[in-house]
């Protein structure tokens, strides 16, 4: 078992004729995801390396039974992808674009209310369950099978994470990037939720950053509800306040939002906090013979 | 992105959201003329720069001035914009170095009977724009939030209609307004909102915003800022953005598609994804040493963009040593020392350079380096990298 990737996933690509959604489709394919084709409004009927390209994602639903949609389309474009995903019925979106205007997700949130459809990012590296299948952009060979839920806010450092995970043999059950932007899908907690509930979930990592309030929310959660040994990490000790470190929600506003405070939080939730980014692969590991 | 004080009310006006006259002045002649046209026994003659906190703000070239300040003659207009034009205004925001004043505004004294505090932003937990509303008028709303809670009312409206009148209402009776004060907050308000929403703004601030002695509500101050992002939907916008308010280094970088900020220590890093580039900072500083600036040159960046980020770091005089810090995913690890050797020939390396590799095509990329020739400290993990580029500056 693992979380939201299951034995009945079927994934389409939303943007596959694009460059980055036909590499990362065949990456994904590669890897052994059951990635069945892909849309593009105006090429429907077409083929793109093999995959069966289609005008909407009702069509692409209807032929091929997909229930997961990964969107790289244009971020102009991709809040209105999310949401004709979620008008087809598809129930795992995973929007990988970044740039996305901040009321367009405002829009489209307001959309997926009562719908039966999780949005995953935008603005982030996608899912992995290892050895099982891969709707991202994450390079496959970093992640290995084991029983770590791993939750992050970026890319690079969960593969930082996965990397230092690996090599002291703690694989991941299922590795989810939830994205840098102030809104987003699915949250910190949504995904506590579902490892604290996952059986092949032993132990959570949570990777945050600056900006916003999300892992204090978190840590709240964690101290009520999850039973399992947790570590975790805050990027940008170092930032100064007011500026943006890259992602568009990591900024320190009005002295809020700080490093500091959130690994206070965490800490008072009895999680184990690595000091450094060098440390988050040891820190896990510290949490789970705590917690024996 | 940010806009001027002038600009954002002169956007506010255009939507019929009511400000005070005034003129712009880039001269001292069009400071004196501005006072003439507007014909008012007083004025404020206001510094035009994009960071708040300008009327407590001084100038270091004339500790004395204020950055806004009233004028009651042309004389005094003249005296002031005297010293305020070109001058450097520092402000609790720009930081020490503080900010040159190009521009000033001059606007129309008002009637005040009393000050309020209005904003607008998305509140991230809730999903959703929110309006909010305070008596502390003139404060900054951080400190309010801090000491006294209780005066600050939020109100999130909804991004299809924009803040509801009866929503409006209900914050003008809860703040205590009678009257016609209250239909015309209620039509501020509403408007504020669709202003807001309209425009794609991250941030509107009015603070103040005043009641009047007729108890008509008008902007006195105004702080706009816009989503980046959603800027390829209001083109005309784009012609406020004032380039000297924004370190150059950071437009440069932007241009090139590259997130860059300046810090104040001497190691230059160059890292890909934002939460690896922030944590190479954070491991600089935990080992004793202190980052010049964070650099993220993004997923998917080729050998253009990457040489142009070398020279972006290599350009800061500050900076006596670089860490590349790259875990490649989309971003090939050959890319990068590929861009490292047109870095060598085209910019020039005087500092030691110091380079942790890992991900996609390492073993290709290790195998350049090493066959380089060039003097390059090669590191095996995070730690090793960042007590390596601690270590040359002992040294």
């Amino acid at each position: 078992m693992s979380i939201l990737v299951t034995e009945k996933t079927r994934v389409i690509c939303q943007g596959i004729t694009g460059k980055s959604g036909l590499f990362h489709s065949q990456q994904c394919r590669e890897y052994g995801t059951p990635l069945l084709g892909g849309v593009t409004p105006g090429k429907g009927g077409t083929e793109v390396d093999g995959f069966p390209v289609f005008n909407t994602v009702e069509e692409a639903v209807e032929k091929t039974g997909a229930n997961t949609s990964l969107i790289f389309v244009p971020p102009p474009f991709c809040g209105e992808a999310i949401m004709e995903a979620a008008d087809a019925g598809i129930e795992l979106i995973i929007a990988i674009t970044e740039g996305v205007p901040v009321f367009d997700m405002v829009r489209v949130m307001d959309y997926l209310k009562g719908k039966n459809s999780r949005l995953i990012g935008p603005n982030c590296p996608g899912v992995i369950t290892p050895g099982i299948a891969k709707i991202g952009i994450m390079p496959g060979y970093i992640h290995t099978p084991g029983t770590v839920g791993l939750i992050s806010k970026s890319g690079t450092l969960t593969y930082e994470a996965a990397w230092q995970l690996g090599n002291i043999g703690l694989g991941q059950s299922t590795a989810v990037g939830i994205g840098g932007d102030p809104i987003i899908g699915t949250t910190f907690i949504d995904l506590l939720e579902l490892f604290e509930n996952d059986p092949a979930t032993e132990s959570i990592m949570l990777i945050g950053e600056i900006g916003g309030t999300a892992e204090i929310e978190a840590a709240e959660y964690i101290k009520e509800h999850v039973t399992k040994p947790v570590a975790g990490f805050i990027a940008g000790k170092t930032a100064p306040p007011g500026k943006r470190m890259g992602h568009a929600g990591a900024i320190i506003s009005g002295g809020s939002g700080t490093a500091d405070e959130k690994i206070a939080a965490l800490e008072a939730a009895g999680v184990v906090v690595a000091e450094s980014p060098a440390d988050m692969g040891t820190a896990m590991k510290r949490a789970i013979e705590a917690a024996k | 992105m940010k806009i001027h004080e002038y600009q954002a009310k002169q956007l506010f006006r255009e939507a019929g959201i009511p400000v005070p006259e005034g003129i712009i002045a880039k001269t001292v002649d069009e400071a004196v003329a501005a006072f003439e046209k507007l014909d008012r026994p007083l004025v404020v003659v206001k510094s035009q720069i994009h960071a708040g906190g300008r009327g407590k703000g001084r100038f270091k070239e004339y500790p004395d001035q204020a950055g806004v300040v009233l004028a009651r003659s042309a004389e005094e207009v003249r005296e002031n914009a005297e010293r305020m034009l070109g001058s450097t205004l520092v402000t609790i925001q720009t930081g020490e170095e503080g900010k040159q004043v190009n521009t000033l505004f001059i606007e129309q004294g008002l009637d005040i009977a009393k000050e309020l505090y209005l904003g607008c932003v998305v509140d991230r937990e809730a999903g959703g724009p929110v309006l909010i509303l305070s008596t502390e008028g003139g404060m900054e709303i951080e400190v309010v939030a801090e000491e006294s809670p209780e005066k600050i009312l939020s109100e999130p409206f909804s991004i299809h209609t924009g803040l509801l009148g009866f929503q409006a209402r209900k914050l003008a009776f809860k703040l205590g307004m009678e009257g016609k004060t209250v239909r015309h907050a209620e039509k501020f308000l509403c408007q504020m909102s669709r202003f807001f929403i309209d425009n794609d703004c991250s941030m509107t601030e009015i603070n103040p915003l005043v009641i009047t002695g007729e108890g008509e509500l008008v902007a006195l101050d105004a702080k706009v800022s816009f989503d980046e992002n959603a800027m390829f939907r209001h083109k005309p916008l784009e012609e406020l953005r004032d380039l000297t308010e924004e370190e150059s280094a950071e437009v440069d970088a932007g241009n090139a598609g590259l997130s860059y900020v300046k810090l104040d220590g001497n190691i230059g890093c160059l890292v890909n994804g934002a939460g690896l580039a922030m944590s190479t900072m954070d491991l600089i500083k935990h080992h004793g040493g202190e980052p010049a600036n964070f650099l993220d040159v993004g997923g998917g960046a080729n050998v253009d963009q990457v040489t142009e980020a070398f020279r972006i770091i290599l350009a800061d005089e500050n900076v006596k040593a670089v860490l590349v810090n790259i875990f490649g995913g989309i971003m090939k690890c050959d890319t990068i020392v590929t861009a490292l050797m047109e870095a060598y020939e085209k910019v020039g390396f005087t500092v030691p350079l110091v380079v942790r590799l890992e991900g996609t095509n390492v073993e290709k990329a290790r195998e350049m380096l090493a066959d380089s020739g060039r003097d390059i400290i090669s590191a095996t993990d995070l730690t090793d990298a960042a007590q390596k580029v601690v270590a040359t500056l002992s040294s």
